[in-house]
């Protein structure tokens, strides 16, 4: 720690920060447009000047970019000197020389770090007469809008997009006054961070495209803490709606989880909420498939007749609904009446996650913990598609060795051209054992071909090479290189998951990890589940198999399916056969094929409907937060669940969300009250959290059209927030409360720093969410079994690739999502398609599934192994084991939606 | 009893003043251009609509009764509000809105006489709201201002602009 003093106010700070983050950390406001707590300092901006003396005596003192200055003790400087401040006036009248007047017509306005510095250093009035420069824009593609002329040159977005995310397609060009950001042509933004251009770019150059469809102000957003849904990270996002719509979804900040990201999938992937496709009204099927909608109480006397009858009542959770409405569906049907709602081979799979993180014998990473692994093992899993945001803190990994390097050539970890010239390609090593090419590739040391069974045999031959139960690997091959890098390791990490659906990879993963930990190392074991509550789902139990609830179902049964679409969880036939023989009551947010078999449907609320509880794949309960209430008969479905329960003539004991996660925290899941505070919460003890902003517009308009006597505001029974403009949100209030970041003069995403206690740490009040033990869990009577292997034939050994754009059920309906969608595809090593006559892009016809894929061809594919589309829209399910290709001439690509610009899988 | 005899003086003195009352409505008064009353949304010179959507009207309004959404014509490229509401049973004729917007399009006009006897009728959406002309500002166009394409006006056409620069040149 150093001493050090700015405006003659003592400060301390850790020695060797850089003086802009030490400033920022005490929430001095100091202008600022390059620096960035994640990308570090490259000073391009000037914007950061401040004064420096070199003792107390010296009163002149000079001009230092505080974001190149190291604090050090005694250090002394001045931000409010008329000299610095004259200066930051002096750099963003150059960097406004060209800015077009676009403000009234930019998606940046109002919440854009330019205006904010702008007003800050107080430039107001144009002086430059000249002709401005201008750029012309290109395309980027369904997520990213780009508006050349906007920008300041900061390379923010470069360094994000080429040196943090590892894209390859957005260069700086140029020299001068004339930088241009953008791609070599026109097209799509490959990288699948693309999206965090727009909170990264401080101006409105790149902005979100699908948000600016239906624009609105930041400040006439409502919004609320949510988590995404788009996968098992569950990274934290704010969620935000005008107008009964969602309107956008952005990054919250989480220390230990997504930081300063977000992937695409979760950004662009909430737009399902909007769709025409949600079921609104209650329903009862009339046969074929069609619905006759129909108002509540008539909906809910057929289902509740459903529910009454004699007839055996059983219920299927879901993984992509909150802890708390599967823990209400299995208390309304009975522990042994009830299934999670997961495939079989992934009930086992997961089931296999949970018990390692209930086993102390290895440790689960955080995302930041992923950071410091300096040595990485990708076993069977394509991290990339399946949690990107633990692929993007992979990336970090690997780079970890250069602040090594610069440490010891005495650079500070803050200079990044400098810390990145240093290391030049020196990385930690990252080895890929996998079938198929991963986004990874290119900064892995090495990666092998294999099919996940073989990734299994092989970490766990490692695990034995490790614990000395087995001769060393043959020198030179690939075992032996990863062999001796783990053991030379300090902190490996093992990386796998649970998309295969294979419980021995899962096992596997964890036995070397463990071996690891036992030869000394602080070991990190990564397993990615497939959804947003895998975890959680698995983790409320019941007793019953996907398998078994069909073949009850298919012997005649009610059944009450919680978001659920059974044809993603069991193959065609066998989903058929059941939907037929029983009465089934679906709850879902949109149109599935199982809803279109049902007897009843009725319309869930979404994620940002309801408040809720997602577990993570590290076991972190954490907390989403209603945005808005919607329209029409929407409930959640716990409420429709009590619904149920009460037509049946039973009490289910709560009657507010609050009460059920009570509930659900006796039921084994101890601790998850405390993923975020309840109704009563009061910041200070008398304010509720404020959903909207305090300039939100439009009150006594907005509805006028309908009535003109404003209706009074709803009050929220179920959460602290209001639906209001009234309530607090300083960031002092408990951090799992915080519905978006302002701060006066900061008006963009910037104002985070002045919500956490530093840079990068924890927010005021800690980080949200809370760490669940699952030991518990263990001692369920029932848990998944392995699944079978089935006995299939056929001369390829099949994997399941579940492509990042479309594997995941419901942002595959998101409209931004669905242009990147591949169709369905089929990746092969090039000496098998050359063997059977295949061609990149041509039709190879898959026995197994039963129909035609597009041919990928990628020499990363073990031979004799084909990948094949997994988890896309449609009723076609995973693992088959083995299956015969057949070349497919009159194949044409055909897709849902749009055509879309075909997403490497 | 001083004061109530010189009240009574007072009144009765008025008997012997000139009229103020005016025959209203049969006469009207004279009301100064930049008299603060019903509010109009304008037009460009080239007679498009002058408001881009950019909400700076409705955030500065005091009482919140301006409500509208952005929207894009695929066709141009401008930013329109897909829908403009004033609440004028709400509004208190500040000005403030028409100080906030940067195009001119929202203007105070001296008509003053918005009285329905059903207070929905209040309630102006924008086909009510939007005339044919300039009104107090003939001249200005922000989008020959703006940096941001339009058709009929690229890169480079607007007021102040260099043609667009070639960024795989680094010619001066
Ligand atoms: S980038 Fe910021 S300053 Fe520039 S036009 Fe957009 S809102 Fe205005
Ligand atoms: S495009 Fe944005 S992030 Fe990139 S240099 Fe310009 S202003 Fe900075
Ligand atoms: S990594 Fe997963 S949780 Fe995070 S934003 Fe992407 S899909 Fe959502
Ligand atoms: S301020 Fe002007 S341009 Fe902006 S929304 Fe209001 S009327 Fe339209
Ligand atoms: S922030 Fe210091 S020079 Fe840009």
């Amino acid at each position: 720690m150093a001493k050090f003093f700015i405006d003659g106010v003592e400060y301390e700070a850790k020695a060797g920060e850089n003086l802009l983050q030490a400033a920022l950390s005490q929430h001095l406001d100091l202008p600022y447009f390059c620096w960035h707590p994640s990308l570090g300092s490259v000073g391009a901006c000037r914007q950061c000047a401040v004064v420096e003396y070199r003792d107390e005596n010296d009163k002149k003192g000079r001009l230092s970019m505080a974001c190149l200055t190291g604090v050090r003790e005694g250090l002394r400087v001045s931000i409010a000197n008329s000299r610095a401040a004259d200066f930051r006036k002096t750099v963003i009248e150059w960097l406004m020389q060209n800015h077009p007047h676009d403000c009234p017509v930019c998606e940046e306005g109002g919440e854009c770090h330019l205006q904010d510095m702008t007003v800050m250093t107080g430039h107001s009035v144009r002086r430059y007469r000249q002709a401005k420069r201008t750029w012309q824009n290109q395309d980027l593609g369904p997520f990213i809008g780009h508006e050349m002329n906007r920008c300041i040159t900061c390379y923010r977005c470069v360094r994000f997009y080429a040196d943090y995310a590892g894209g390859t397609d957005l260069g700086a060009f140029g020299s001068r006054g004339r930088m241009y950001f953008g791609r070599v042509s026109e097209g799509t933004l490959e990288n699948e961070f693309s999206g965090n251009l727009v909170e990264v770019c401080p101006t409105g150059v790149f902005t979100d495209k699908p948000f600016a469809k239906q624009y609105t102000r930041k400040w006439d957003l409502q919004s609320s803490p949510s988590v995404c849904t788009g996968c098992s990270v569950g990274c934290n996002t704010f969620a935000a709606e005008r107008y009964g719509q969602l309107r956008r979804v952005h990054n919250r900040y989480h220390a230990d989880l997504n930081g300063y990201f977000i992937c695409d999938r979760g950004r662009f992937g909430m737009h399902f909420v909007n769709s025409d496709k949600r079921i609104r009204m209650g329903g009862v099927g009339v046969g074929d498939g069609t619905f006759e909608a129909r108002g509540t109480e008539r909906v809910l006397e057929t289902a509740s007749a459903l529910v009454r009858s004699d007839q055996a009542l059983i219920g299927i959770g879901s993984p992509r609904a909150s802890v708390e409405s599967n823990v209400a569906l299995k208390w309304l049907v009975g522990s042994e009446n009830f299934c999670p709602g997961l495939a079989d081979a992934d009930a086992a799979a997961t089931h296999e996650l949970i018990a390692s993180i209930a086993s102390d014998a290895c440790c689960i990473p955080t995302i930041a913990e992923i950071e410091r692994a300096d040595a990485v093992l990708v076993l069977g899993e394509d991290i990339a598609d399946t949690a990107p945001r633990a692929a993007l803190a992979l990336r970090q990994a690997v780079r970890g060795v250069s602040f090594a390097m610069a440490q010891e050539a005495g650079i500070p970890h803050w200079q990044d051209a400098g810390v990145r010239g240093h290391a030049q390609d020196h990385r930690h090593p990252l080895f890929i054992a996998c079938a198929g090419t991963s986004r990874l590739e290119d900064v892995a040391e090495a990666t092998e071909a294999m099919h996940p069974e073989d990734a299994a045999t092989f970490a766990l031959d490692l695990a034995e090479v490790i614990a000395g139960k087995r001769e060393a690997f043959e020198p030179g091959t690939f075992a032996a290189r990863v062999s001796a890098v783990l053991a030379d390791s300090k902190a490996p990490l093992v990386v796998s998951g649970t998309s295969q659906g294979n419980a021995s990879l899962v096992r596997a993963a964890r036995d070397l990890a463990v071996s690891l930990k036992i030869a000394g190392k602080q070991s990190m074991l990564l397993v990615a589940a497939r959804e947003a509550n895998s975890v959680g789902a698995c983790m409320v139990g019941g007793s019953l198999s996907m398998s078994e609830a069909l073949a009850r179902m298919a012997d005649g049964c009610s059944v009450v399916v919680l978001e659920n679409d059974l044809y993603r969880r069991a193959d065609a036939g066998r989903v058929n056969a059941a939907l037929r023989a029983s009465s089934v009551i679906v709850m879902d947010v949109l149109e599935t094929p199982t809803a279109d078999g049902a007897s009843v449907a009725l319309p869930a609320a979404s994620f940002a409907e309801s408040t809720g509880t997602y577990v993570n794949y590290e076991c972190r309960a954490q907390r989403f937060y209603q945005t808005f209430q919607p329209e029409g008969e929407i409930l959640p479905s716990w409420a429709w669940i009590s619904r149920l329960a009460s037509e049946r003539g039973s009490d289910p004991g709560w009657d507010s969300i609050e009460q059920l996660t009570r509930q659900c925290a006796e039921q084994g899941f101890a601790g998850i009250e405390q993923a975020g505070p309840g109704s009563d919460y009061r910041f200070a003890g008398i304010s509720r959290i404020a959903r909207q902003t305090h300039r939100y517009s439009g009150r006594t308009a907005m509805y006028a059209d309908e009535t003109v006597h404003e209706p009074k505001s709803r009050i929220d029974s179920e959460t602290a927030f209001a639906y209001s403009m009234e309530g607090a949100n300083s960031g002092r209030q408990a951090s799992a409360t915080i519905p978006y970041v302002w701060s006066p003069g900061w008006n963009s995403n910037q104002s985070l720093f002045k919500f956490q206690q530093e840079i990068s740490g924890p927010w005021m009040q800690g980080d949200p969410g809370v760490r669940l033990d699952p030991s518990w869990y263990l001692r369920h009577e029932a848990h998944p079994s392995d699944a079978e292997s089935l006995a299939a034939e056929g001369e390829f050994r099949s994997v399941p690739i579940f492509p990042l754009f479309g594997s995941e059920e419901q942002s595959a309906r998101s409209w931004p999502i669905v242009r990147r969608m591949p169709a369905p595809f089929a990746v092969l090593h090039p000496q098998d398609a050359a063997r059977l006559g295949l061609v990149e892009g041509g039709g190879v016809a898959v026995l197994a599934v039963g129909r035609s894929c597009e041919v990928r061809l990628d020499a990363g594919m073990p031979p004799g192994v084909v990948g094949i589309a997994a988890g896309l829209p449609g009723k076609d399910v995973q693992p088959h084991c083995r299956t015969d290709l057949s070349p497919d001439p009159e194949f044409v690509r055909k897709m849902d939606g749009e055509p879309g610009v075909i997403a490497r899988g | 009893m001083l004061s109530q005899i010189r009240t009574l003086w007072t009144v009765l003195s008025h008997t012997f003043k000139r009229n103020e009352t005016v025959q209203y409505p049969e006469e009207m008064p004279y009301q100064a251009p930049r008299y603060r009353g019903r509010i109009i949304l304008t037009r460009d010179p080239d007679g498009e609509e002058r408001c881009v959507a950019c909400n700076l009207c409705a955030v500065a309004c005091p009482v919140d009764c301006i409500a509208l959404q952005k929207t894009e014509r695929e066709e141009d490229g401008r930013w329109y509000p897909e829908f403009f509401r004033i609440n004028f049973s709400r509004c208190i004729m500040c000005g403030m809105c028409e100080e906030a917007c940067p195009t001119y399009a929202i203007q105070l006009t001296p008509d003053f006489e918005l009285c329905e006897y059903e207070r929905s009728n209040m309630v102006y959406e924008k086909e009510h709201l939007l005339i044919q002309g300039t009104g107090k500002y003939p001249d200005y166009s922000f989008w020959q201002v703006a940096g941001k394409t339009i058709e009929g006006k690229g890169k480079g056409e607007a007021q102040q602009e260099q043609s667009p620069s070639d960024p795989r040149s680094n010619l001066p």
